[in-house]
């Protein structure tokens, strides 16, 4: 290793002003980044390198640990302004025609050169994959934060009345929805000390058995906690879908549209939707 | 705790388990409210079980035989207070407890009681849910 510090040390300004040259040749954005920031971080990469490689060749040991620290800064700063996993890897990869050149001009032996060309470039290609292997990590963390925020969102639990819940669920149900959903709709039930607790599946394009043994299930343990629930916004289709399968909702109170349901719910609970009359003789009072 | 206390409302008696089940506190349970039933011609039996956070097959197949044996000595079971946690697994486990009333709490499940009582009685369904256990 000792050459190819000792080369990039001695010819650190050639090195930095042709990785400049090869970055605005290659993929400088910049629209995304500017010259005086890059060089700043190529600068520093490049003396985190050089006394890394003193003690050690191998990137994952505790010499390059700080290396490590700042090329991930790096990709995940890059990640957040715009620039592609690729883009990150040849900031990295454009040090390589550089360090090259500057090898060639220093080291005389042909066996030699292709060592030590070896060696720096297996080390760079190291590094280079450490910031991709980051920015996938780091875009792979965004991608399961908005799962997680899109099952919360798509299985919103509403009050319609005092005493009765409904859960609109949209989308297609499978286990792990189910759980999130069934453990959404008991906690809300024990919550608000609903009696009536409505399912509307308009929003559910499919119904096969395996959905509708969720529903069930979820059903079921309202039950057993003393609530009723109900079931609404079965589309045509998915009566006869149900069926064609044979599944068996006897069980269950089923509902055409989620206002037949909620009457259903009001009049359970011994309540009754009336029209008002304003009368006209408090209306002048007023 | 070597008995689970069993209190009597007027035509009810109340239960309320509030340490963890095991077994044989289960079948003592069983025992004493059977007898409970019997001395006092209850018509109600309402069972708490908001603070039990664990409930396995056994317990689940108890509280059912519980309903069973009260509904032959001419009492009506109300279930209270059960935590979504063991809905879901009674649930998971099959047991869908045919037959047992449920309510949300106490204060329900007295309503409940009450209604029956008045009502003077005994929904079909029930009976018919008892048979097939």
């Amino acid at each position: 290793m000792s050459a190819f510090q000792e080369v990039i040390r001695n010819n650190e300004a050639t090195i930095l002003s042709g990785w400049m040259s090869e970055l605005a040749g290659s993929t400088r954005r910049s629209d995304l980044i500017n010259d005086a920031d890059l060089q700043r971080q190529a600068a520093e990469l490049l003396r985190l390198v050089v006394d890394a490689a003193q003690t050690s060749s191998d990137v994952q040991s505790e010499a390059f640990a700080g290396t490590r620290e700042f090329l991930k800064e790096i990709a995940k700063s890059r990640m957040e302004q715009g620039f592609s996993p690729a883009e990150t890897a040849m900031f990295i990869l454009s040090l390589k025609q550089p360090v090259f050149n500057a090898l060639r001009s220093s080291v005389k032996s042909t066996s030699d050169l292709m060592d030590e060309v070896w060696t720096s470039g297996d080390l760079l290609d190291k590094l280079a994959m450490l910031t991709v292997t980051t920015a996938i990590g780091f875009r792979e963390q965004t991608i399961v934060r908005q799962q997680e925020e899109m099952m919360e969102l798509s299985t919103p639990v509403v009050k319609l009345w005092d005493g009765v819940l409904a859960l609109p669920l949209i989308g297609t149900l499978d286990s792990a929805r189910t759980q999130v959903v069934m453990e959404s709709l008991l906690t809300a039930i024990v919550e608000t000390n609903s009696q009536v607790a409505i399912i509307d599946i308009t929003g559910v394009p499919t119904v096969d058995t395996l959905v509708a043994q969720h529903l069930i299930k979820t059903i079921t343990a309202a039950r057993l906690m003393g609530a009723d629930c109900y079931l609404s916004g079965i589309r045509p289709a998915i009566a006869q879908t149900i069926v064609h399968l044979g599944i068996d909702l006897n069980d269950v109170q089923t509902k055409a549209k989620l206002s037949d349901a909620f009457a259903l719910a009001l009049s359970r609970l011994g309540k009754t939707v009336v029209n008002v009359k304003t009368a006209p003789t408090k209306a002048k009072e007023v | 705790m070597d008995r689970i206390p069993i209190l009597k409302v007027g035509d009810c008696l109340l239960v309320t388990i509030q340490v963890d089940m095991h077994d044989e506190l289960a079948m003592s349970l069983q025992e004493d409210l059977t007898s409970q039933i019997a001395k006092y011609a209850s018509r109600g039996v309402l069972i708490d079980i908001s603070s039990l956070e664990i409930v396995d097959s056994f317990i689940g197949r108890m509280l059912a035989n519980i309903a069973a044996m009260s509904r032959v000595l001419d009492a009506q079971t109300v279930l209270t207070g059960m935590q979504p946690a063991v809905a879901i697994t009674l649930v998971e486990l099959g047991m869908a407890l045919p037959g047992i009333k449920t309510a949300l709490n106490v204060e329900r499940g007295m309503e409940l009681l009450q209604a029956y009582l008045n009502q003077d009685v005994e929904p079909e369904e029930t009976e018919n849910d008892g048979a097939q256990e």
